[in-house]
């Protein structure tokens, strides 16, 4: 078999019919990683052992005729996705030893369909930053240009499944986290609606703004995952109620936010969306202009909210609970050394700016502000979504960066601009590998998004099928 | 909007120790990321922020799982632990000077 095209679908039809077994499936990915994941670092730890054993449970469900459609699928699970008696570190050194205490309702559910776990992968610590650089434990690779950045936060998840290392993944997205490494590795990768998937077992960063979502080669495949992860969950308040999925928009129009595209993209990776939108012309979409004015304020909003609430969440980790305790005379000092010892620079920058915006005398002019801000996006989304059935953004103004280009943080943050607006807004967003552009020589993946309103993910994948095979 | 950032009041606010290197670093920085955001003062917002309109329910607290149940696990994670409980520094001093205000 060869990894580096084989699909969900196809493994399932191949294992189905007995054409190799789900422990012959496990062990091609265990070889591949062993080979190659040392020059890629996607993964933070491997799980020989418990794989093979999960893969010998699921060739006996094939066997009784039980399979599900990710029964002996083997996948990669990003760093902060608890998964009981493994250690989940959030690539922190203050989680670096915490072995988690119970499943997350994601993971419960793949185990449920017999799904094959292969490792935990690499991420920026806490699932803050966008090239897993911040992870405590040494950055992932791209696949595609080595001496580049993957994308983040979830680029472990993403490397995975690019360079064959996994046949899917689990990743999260919190202002962009599974759509930009999906693009930067050209894979395709979505952030559900707000409240589609549960968020119970998901280490917090910024709790109104997180969404786990799939990762896969295909919209089939991350379809498949999806399909297995959402669902209402009473461990989680923020979920939604279960109803039948919203219908698929038929009406063939697509928006375009040409004002908000105007600066700071390079001018082939924007070149790589207009294309994309043209073939979409021919598979008979409208383009319609549309216009979304408040986007101009979505970094800000997001670069206010966003701190605030990881500031709030961090505070957690206390050195008294669990995870890394700095030995110390007071449980203040505790406190301070510990979360000193065990934070990374970028954990520590938000927590400060999460805790300047929420301070008495700020509240009102930054957090506060930012929330009304927020407000104003969601109805902005809202009204372009009488008129649209999607729209389409790019992924990332840039193409991936090589190591330590972006080592000032507003420069980072500024490479967000297509992506939080989705996650401000609640409204399910994809990205969809879509053409390439050369830097020193190398191909790179681009990424172009689709975004729909609120339980529009089948829209998202129909849609995106078109896009997809446009693309091939 | 926020010309002068007392990043030291914010660091004992958020109970973080902080190095004089780092601290120099962090006086450029988070200064910058505040002039980053700071374009939110222009947009045209209503007096009254509307509360965002995410679906949050409180769950009735019917305390289903029987006490001890995870107690063994919980504490297995703790750093220290105290018969069935997590250890824990002393919160309250009588010597003002040692406590956590400090």
């Amino acid at each position: 078999m060869d990894l580096s095209k084989l699909t969900i679908k196809e493994a399932r039809r191949a294992l189905d019919a007995k054409e190799y077994s789900a422990l012959e499936l496990s062990d091609a990915y265990l070889d591949a990683i062993a080979k190659k994941d040392k020059d890629i670092h996607a993964y933070l730890e491997v799980w020989v052992d418990s794989a093979r054993e999960e893969a010998k449970k699921a060739d006996a469900m094939i066997a009784r005729a039980e399979s599900q459609p990710l029964t002996g699928i083997p996948l990669a699970v990003k760093d902060n996705i608890l998964i009981e008696g493994r250690i989940a570190s959030s690539a922190s050194k203050i989680l670096e030893k915490y072995v988690a205490s119970y499943d997350a309702t994601v993971i419960k559910k793949l185990k449920e369909q017999g799904a094959v776990f292969l490792g935990r992968t690499n991420m920026d610590e806490f699932a803050l930053g966008g090239s897993t650089e911040n992870s405590a434990f040494s950055p992932t690779k791209n696949p595609h240009d080595t001496s580049r950045v993957p994308g983040g936060t979830s680029g472990g998840s993403t490397a995975a499944v690019a360079a064959g290392l996994a046949l899917g993944a689990l990743g999260s997205d919190t202002g962009g986290s599974v759509r930009q490494p999906s693009a930067f590795c050209g894979v395709v990768g979505m952030k559900p609606t707000y409240g589609a998937v549960s968020r119970y077992g998901l280490m917090a960063a910024a709790s109104s703004l997180d969404q786990i979502g799939p990762v896969a080669k295909t919209i089939a495949d991350a379809r498949i995952i999806y399909d297995a992860i959402h669902g209402r969950d009473e461990r989680d308040s923020t979920s939604l109620p279960d109803s039948t999925p919203a219908p698929v928009a038929t009406r063939k129009k697509i928006g375009v936010p040409r004002a908000f595209l105007k600066e700071g993209m390079d001018p082939d990776m924007l070149k790589a969306y207009e294309d994309s939108l043209t073939s979409l012309t021919k598979e008979g979409y409208e383009l319609i202009d549309v216009e979304l004015p408040t986007l101009t304020y979505a970094l800000a909003a997001y670069y206010i909210i966003n701190p605030a609430e990881v500031s709030t969440n961090l505070a957690r980790y206390d050195g008294v609970r669990y995870g890394l305790s700095m030995s110390a005379p007071t449980v203040g000092e505790t406190y301070e050394k510990t979360r000193a010892a065990g934070f990374g620079p970028e954990t520590r920058r938000r927590i400060l700016v999460g805790t300047f915006v929420l301070s008495a005398g700020y509240a009102d002019a930054y957090y506060r502000r930012a929330r009304a801000v927020r407000e104003l996006i969601r109805e902005d989304f809202a009204r372009v979504f009488k008129t649209v059935d999607v729209i389409a953004f790019p992924v990332s103004p840039v193409a991936p960066w090589k190591f330590g280009d972006k080592n000032d943080p507003v420069a980072m943050y500024a490479a967000d601009i297509f992506t939080v607006p989705m996650n401000l807004a609640g409204v399910p967003g994809i990205s969809i590998p879509a053409g390439s552009v050369e830097r020193d020589g190398k191909k790179l993946p681009v990424g172009f998004q689709l975004v729909a309103s609120h339980g529009g993910e089948e829209t998202l994948f129909s849609i995106g099928e078109d896009v997809e095979r446009a693309g091939n | 909007m926020a010309d002068k950032v007392d990043v030291v009041a914010l660091a004992k606010l958020a109970r973080l120790e902080v190095t004089d290197e780092e601290l120099a670093k962090l006086e450029k920085e988070i200064p910058a990321i505040l002039a980053f955001v700071d374009t939110i003062q222009k947009a045209k917002v209503g007096k009254e922020a509307k509360s965002p309109a995410l679906r949050n329910v409180m769950r009735a607290d019917e305390n289903p799982i029987e006490s001890g149940t995870y107690t063994e696990k919980i504490l297995a994670a703790a750093p220290a632990r105290d018969g069935d409980r997590v250890a824990v520094k002393q919160v309250i001093s009588r010597h003002k000077a040692k406590g956590i205000g400090q």
